[in-house]
């Protein structure tokens, strides 16, 4: 298949491993991969915050790049994010409507037909669950609210890291909770976010895992910063890079991408 | 200025603006794929069994007889609170009473009422039901002359409610419909004895309403 | 307006935060505008975050719910399909709200009662205090009622020299502690039984004096207090779980018998109802009466629901008012990405698996309104500029619950833009500081070379990061890593990765 990667716009910038695994996992499983250069962002940031006139350029240009899947150039558009596949699916149709722009919404619709989140790309479309990784780690895995209740993938991460040699996978207590991130609530409401952190940054600790895991940076960077802060030592990774590594290239919690350069 | 009905209503007509359908239509389509009827028939041994486990499960204590043993357990329930006077609507079938002993037996109606203050010295009451639910636990009565007005299965202590086993239907549409027939009638519908959860959301069973309800399931 | 009864503002037109309030018993007082008291979200959500008490009480009473709930509902092998008629059935009668409403005042006119209508919060309360004052009684019996609650009923009533008492154990518990409710099914959730016994020695002039703190025992001292007053009563109000157009019956869900009390014993009843609390047919009454008690109180069925149409001679109240409320509904009606918030039937299902509410609990919404629904409905009943949108991390823990189907996350972002919109105007430097970020990002973020360059910008922040990780920024980046670290972003982005990738092919 030649499958369009929507790398995401946090992603891109902070968190290159993650987009950088999906590259490695698909061609490893004999898919091609192109990356649209004109992509930035979803425009989720904005939606979620209220600017939904300047979520409009934005939005936008996504649909703009990500048009050839539906006249069939590619085969599938990739998202490893939960909330930006939620966001593609479920509200650039609306920006574009309300702005009075139809035909592009109609665009988008198609568009967002044919983009799927990284586990359901995977085991819905590209029908495995195996995908041949090893990372012999006790990792637990966050569900992040998007990709739970926005998209449902329901058990299919789990599913896929329970095919993976060497992992074991520990069940996190209240693992359906909220992390408290919430994009831009973690900074107007900086002191529940926190108060919402620390609960899930206990819950990891109380696993015994060396690694969370989510289908999401954004959730990630959250945790993550709250297990670095306690000192915990669990290192955060996105499903990706897990299901990345293999026995010939390992990749190690708490390896940053600096492999390049 | 406008009353406030004919405010109000124009208000909602501008709210809801070139949406507003003509009077009459239905402008959306309800879909009720939802179980209007249960697996089992009215009385069926599966429904008889259901209520019993709900109305337990919510401390409501049940008492399955014959029509022939029914006196003999009333008597038998109301000796157990003790009961020294009972009210009855006046409705109720007098055969059911036939083996009290030493019970001073009152009876109330919509035109000879007993006081509030009346019904609070009386130790229980004794009704029959309308229709009773099995998968929620659930007896209504309908304010006809066997059940009573409101307020005599309110006020005392114990409330005895009697109900046939043919009445027992499975679902709530099954009752609801059943009811459709009247529903201006005044209707209790009670789910075991009175309970609140207002305290760390602990339910504690007995609070306003009768603290203890026994229901006779007489086949 | 909206400040405390006699107590100065300290942000413009609110009152004190929950934790400087007055009272003994901790109680927050009984606010001027029950939709708007207290400080911004952010301030009371900070100081209830700092009640170690009151989060051990919302924890614990939250999770209990939650599970009793999921195991009643999982119960219910047709749930899904109740919820969609139940979604349905609320559409529906928005769609025709006028022509039920003229029904169900004509059904209740032929049964015996009289119908009055209030365009707002004053002219109810006008018209109740003028019923009451016409029975010449000096107190009523409530039933726990949200309506009479959003229009401060009481507050009005003791205006008159009519004392209104709350008759539902969890009101009760409020009303006695000067107190403000936390939750729409269960007040006094952000109590705990020591505190209740607390406030029942205190303020309960006739409970035992060695009254513990067992459950049981707290209910039983409640029932001997209000037994007398439910034998005396001359007036009692209420409100409406549901009415009925077709037949003019309406319904009230509880648990106690405090209700069946009310609407049983005094000669004159007065319920006051929102105009959006209708359903069709009697025949729907089906489909809320299995939605309603699961998700609320987590029970198959509430112990007792009482329908009632009109006055039946000889049984209950032979005098029947029913007050027909706006307050703030049509406004909602009105916005059609919003309207749905008036499909409600104040389960509190969103209440009680929010994470946000669970972790401030209900008196940081600064309205009788909390959780979920109270931000969505409580901005759009005022019309006010509000932070409550934004109480949110729109997790859609809420929608997922919700008997009917509320999609209350899609509600708060279309909010959000109203406050946008709002704030347009605003002369307040936060709003002009979000506007402008928000336009430079959407500058940034709609045209891949620009991206190209903006995403580079954070490796600058790599001088000052040790071990990996940024431990301090300055504001406004210190609102995130005063709790969190910031992983140090990487020396190369993605993009700029594949650029070069592809160049070494
Ligand atoms: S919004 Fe839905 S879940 Fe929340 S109280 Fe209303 S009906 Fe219940």
């Amino acid at each position: 298949m030649r499958i369009a990667l929507a790398a995401t716009c946090i992603a891109d910038a902070m968190f290159p491993q993650a987009p950088k695994a999906v590259v490695t996992l698909l061609e490893r499983l004999g898919h091609e991969v192109v990356f649209p250069a004109a992509q930035a962002c979803c425009g989720q940031m904005h939606v979620n915050t209220g600017y939904l006139a300047e979520a409009v350029p934005v939005v936008r240009n996504h649909v703009r790049t990500f048009a050839p899947v539906a006249d069939g150039e590619w085969d599938a558009v990739v998202v490893p994010s939960g909330s930006c596949t939620g966001s593609i699916r479920h509200q650039q149709k609306m920006v574009l409507e309300r702005a009075g722009l139809s035909s592009e919404a109609r665009t988008a619709t198609a568009v967002s037909a044919r983009t799927y989140e990284l586990s359901e790309l995977l085991v819905d479309v590209l029908g495995v669950t195996d995908v041949g990784a090893w990372f012999p780690h006790r990792v637990t895995y966050h569900p992040t609210c998007h990709s739970l209740r926005m998209l449902g993938v329901g058990d299919k991460p789990e599913r896929l890291l329970r095919a993976v040699e060497g992992l074991e996978l520990l069940p996190l207590e209240q693992a359906e909770g909220c992390c408290g991130f919430g994009g831009t609530f973690s900074l107007k409401n900086a002191d529940t976010s926190a108060a919402m952190l620390d609960d899930k940054v206990a819950d990891v600790v109380g696993t015994g895992a060396e690694v969370l895991t989510a289908g999401d940076w954004s959730c990630l960077m959250h945790i993550g910063g709250g297990l670095s802060r306690g000192g915990t030592g669990v290192r955060p990774m996105h499903l990706a890079e897990i299901l990345a590594s293999t026995r010939e290239a390992p990749v190690h919690p708490g390896d940053r991408q600096e492999v390049a350069r | 200025m406008s009353d406030a009905r004919t405010e109000i209503l124009s208000r909602i007509r501008t709210a809801l603006g070139s949406s507003t359908p003509e009077p009459g239509t239905v402008s959306t389509a309800v879909p009720r794929e939802y179980r209007s009827l249960g697996d089992h028939a009215p009385g069926a041994a599966e429904v008889l069994d259901l209520l019993v486990d709900r109305l337990e499960d919510y401390k409501a204590r049940v008492h399955r007889v014959t029509a022939a043993d029914l006196p003999a357990l009333l008597a038998r329930l109301l000796a157990e609170v003790p009961a020294s006077s009972v009210v009855v609507p006046a409705g109720v079938e007098g055969a059911w009473l036939g083996a009290l002993a030493d019970v001073e037996v009152r009876t109330d109606s919509r035109e000879a009422p007993l006081s509030a203050t009346e019904l609070d010295g009386i130790d229980a009451v004794v009704t029959a039901a309308r229709v009773a639910v099995a998968e929620t636990g659930t007896i209504v009565l309908d304010g006809e002359p066997d059940q009573g007005r409101r307020a005599v299965s309110l006020v005392p202590d114990v409330h005895v409610c009697v109900v046939r086993t043919d009445q027992v239907v499975q679902t709530v549409p099954e009752a609801v419909r059943l009811l459709d027939a009247d529903p201006g009638r005044p209707q209790t519908w009670i789910s075991g004895p009175s309970a609140t959860s207002d305290i760390e959301l602990d339910r504690v069973e007995g609070v306003h309403g009768p603290r203890t309800l026994h229901v006779a399931l007489v086949s | 307006m909206s400040t405390f009864l006699g107590m100065p503002a300290t942000r413009a037109g609110r009152g004190p935060s929950p934790d400087a309030a007055p009272g003994t018993l901790g109680g927050v007082g009984r606010p001027e505008d029950p939709l708007h008291w207290g400080a911004t979200f952010p301030h009371a959500a900070k100081a209830a975050l700092a009640n170690e008490q009151l989060r051990r009480n919302l924890g614990n009473a939250t999770s209990t719910i939650r599970s009793k709930r999921a195991r009643v509902v999982g119960e219910v092998p047709d749930w899904e399909a109740l919820r969609d008629a139940g979604s349905a059935i609320k559409t529906d009668v928005m769609a025709r709200l006028p022509e039920l409403l003229e029904a169900l005042e004509r059904n209740v006119t032929a049964r015996g009662g009289v119908v009055h209508w209030a365009r707002d919060a004053a002219e109810a309360n006008r018209i109740v205090a003028g019923i009451v004052r016409e029975k010449q009684a000096d107190e009523v019996v409530k039933v726990k009622s949200m309506a009479t609650q959003e229009i401060g009923l009481n507050e009005a009533l003791a205006e008159e020299g009519i004392a209104a008492v709350e008759t539902d154990l969890a009101e009760l518990i409020v009303q006695l502690a000067d107190d403000m409710p936390s939750h729409i099914l269960v007040p006094a959730i952000h109590r705990n039984r020591t505190e209740i016994r607390d406030i029942f020695l205190e303020r309960m002039a006739d409970a035992p004096p060695d009254l513990t703190d067992v459950p049981h025992e707290l209910a039983m001292a409640a029932r001997a207090h209000l037994r007398r007053k439910f034998l005396s009563a001359k007036v009692a109000i209420s409100g409406a779980n549901f009415a009925v157009a077709d037949s003019g019956t309406l319904a009230v869900v509880e648990s106690e018998g405090n209700g069946r009390m009310c609407l049983t014993l005094p000669e004159t009843l007065i319920t006051v109802m929102g105009i959006e609390k209708l359903v069709p047919t009697y025949r729907d009454l089906e489909v809320f009466l299995q939605l309603l008690p699961r998700s609320s109180t987590g029970e198959r069925m509430n112990p007792y629901t009482s329908l009632w149409t009109g006055v039946t001679p000889g049984d209950g109240p032979q005098e029947f008012h029913l007050v027909l409320l706006d307050n703030g509904r049509t406004k909602v009606l009105a916005d059609e990405a919003g309207r749905s918030a008036l499909h409600c039937i104040r389960c509190s299902a969103c209440l009680n698996v929010c994470p946000v509410y669970e972790r401030v609990g209900g008196h940081a919404y600064g309205s009788v309104y909390p959780g979920p629904i109270g931000a969505i409905l409580t901005p759009q009943l005022t019309g006010e500029k509000s932070d409550l949108p934004y109480a949110s991390t729109l997790c859609g823990a809420c929608y997922q619950v919700c008997p009917v189907k509320i999609d209350i996350p899609s509600i708060l972002v279309e909010l959000r833009a109203r406050e946008v919109e709002l704030a347009g105007s605003s002369p307040d430097a936060a709003d002009r500081v979000w506007k402008a970020a928000m336009k430079a990002a959407s500058y940034a973020m709609a045209d891949g070379a620009r991206f190209r360059r903006a995403a580079r910008l954070p490796r600058a922040l790599r001088a000052i990061s040790r071990h990996g990780v940024i431990r301090r920024l300055p504001f406004p980046g210190s609102l995130w890593t005063r709790s969190r670290d910031l992983m140090e972003p990487p020396r190369q982005t993605f993009r700029d990765w594949w650029a070069e990738r592809e160049d070494d092919r």
